[in-house]
């Protein structure tokens, strides 16, 4: 069952790694987008201080949808998405692989900068540590998640638009508990029970979502 | 031989269109006295509200139609189930047709809410727990029909739709508890909606009004449903002896 999955998630790293354009560009969306807000608001740090957790956030909702058409589009153009659904290995297995391929490309990297960003909006060293660790057990459920809307819209015109229609009202309770949680660390409360409901997210889309997106796959691939 | 009532016979779109359309008129019917009744109820006897004044009427759209909002999007997703495990044309359909008015129930309670909530609140919008998640389920009909409207071909597109519909069933708790958490934990709940014991005749005013809508929502699915039932089934052997029949 795990050589299955790590095969995948190997292959698809080896992937990505030859083209590392697609990874760097998702980053520096993350970076130009979050870059943004300063801009448009102004650059009082109290304002910025009580902003960052939501702007770091949507953004990197927003930069994990960016490469979701990506994450099945190439394998079924040239047909090595039919031999995986042809395979004995259960299908969901695969998908997991790939889910995790995905998170290590996008959700990670964002996680490494996200720090350096928080920086820019003046928030304090606790709080910066919460951040990453929130982005670090948060996004692999927009991975899981957003794998459901990629399969859905796999070959469809205009998928890229439709993936944010269907996927993003799906992220809210991440988006929720993931900026609630600098939040709360802000304001002194504690980020505890929103970091352990992040978790749960996390583990609850990486143990189910798989299905859902191998079922779509199959729907697609009729 | 005596054929025995068989309820799946109904699944097949041929035999299915004419009972719709013989049911639609009933439905439309009892929506309508049910609505009269409703209104007369609901804006005639029902008393005015000492702390709202007249203002407050508007709940006897607004809740009905939340109501139906959220049930109907129940009622797709059970259409989604049958249809995903039994393999039925008709279950796609079905649920292809109520999206529209689910979507136009949950924009009605949205609406009617805002118009309610200026006077009372001083405030056409607030981020409210109930009020973010019905706008959420509105997001969740346009992303279902932006689906099922982006693909070609039928068959593909009612199962799509039904895997985005459980899908969006299971978040459904989920997302209203996170939102409703959210919203506890930012501000302190300035409004209360003062849940009093209600007058008698209100309540029936709304249960009348909700009954109307449902049988409304029913009359104009089936309308729907006819309508996708032609289109999709054009080339089979019952549409082209019905249009001949009727242009006879």
């Amino acid at each position: 069952m795990f050589k299955i999955i790590t095969a995948v998630v190997a292959r698809d790293l080896r992937l990505a790694m030859r083209r590392q354009a697609d990874i760097v560009s998702a980053l520096f969306f993350f970076v130009i987008v979050v870059s943004l807000f300063p801009l448009g608001i102004g650059p009082e740090p109290d304002l910025l201080r009580k902003l960052a957790p939501g702007v770091l956030w949507v953004a990197a909702l927003l930069a994990t949808m960016l490469s979701l058409p990506r994450l099945f589009a190439d394998d079924h153009r040239d047909g090595t998405l039919e031999q995986l659904a042809l395979a004995p290995h259960p299908l969901g297995l695969v998908v997991t692989g790939k889910v995790i391929a995905h998170w290590l490309v996008s959700g990670l990297p964002l996680a490494l900068v996200a720090p350096v960003l928080g920086l820019q909006f003046d928030l304090s060293r606790e709080a910066l540590l919460v951040l990453t660790f929130a982005i670090l057990i948060g996004t692999p459920a927009l991975s899981g998640i957003g794998a459901i809307g990629a399969a859905l819209t796999l070959g469809l015109r205009g998928g890229g638009v439709l993936v944010s229609l269907l996927v993003l009202p799906l992220y809210i309770p991440v988006l929720i508990f993931g900026a609630g949680a600098v939040d709360a660390t802000v304001t002194g409360l504690g980020g505890e029970g929103h970091l352990s409901l992040l978790a749960a997210l996390t583990f609850a889309s990486l143990g189910f979502a798989p299905w859902a997106t191998a079922a779509a796959l199959k729907i697609a691939l009729e | 031989m005596k054929d025995r009532f068989n309820l799946y016979r109904f699944a097949s779109p041929a035999v299915f269109y004419p009972l719709a359309g013989a049911l639609i008129p009933y439905f439309a019917a009892v929506a309508v006295v049910f609505g009269l009744a409703g209104l007369w109820l609901g804006m005639l006897v029902a008393p005015t509200d000492f702390q709202q004044g007249e203002g407050y009427r508007i709940i006897f759209i607004h809740v009905p139609a939340s109501w139906m909002s959220m049930f109907i999007y129940l009622v797709m997703a059970f259409w989604a189930a049958i249809g995903l495990a039994f393999n039925t044309r008709l279950s796609g359909m079905m649920a292809q047709a109520l999206a529209p008015t689910g979507a136009l129930m949950a924009f009605l309670s949205l609406l009617t809410g805002a118009l309610w909530g200026k006077p009372m609140w001083g405030a056409w919008w607030v981020w409210d727990a109930r009020l973010t998640s019905e706008l959420i389920l509105l997001f969740l009909y346009i992303g279902y029909m932006a689906l099922t409207a982006a693909i070609d071909d039928a068959r593909r597109a009612d199962k799509a739709g039904a895997l985005l519909l459980l899908v969006g069933v299971v978040n459904i708790p989920i997302i209203y508890f996170s939102v409703k958490w959210w919203n506890t934990l930012h501000q302190g709940s300035s409004i209360n909606l003062a849940k009093s014991s209600m007058a008698t005749t209100m309540l029936w005013g709304m249960l009348l009004m909700a009954m109307c809508f449902w049988m409304y929502s029913i009359a104009v699915a089936f309308m729907r449903v006819r309508t996708i039932m032609l289109e999709r089934e054009r080339n089979t052997e019952w549409v082209k002896n019905l249009l001949v029949g009727g242009e006879k």
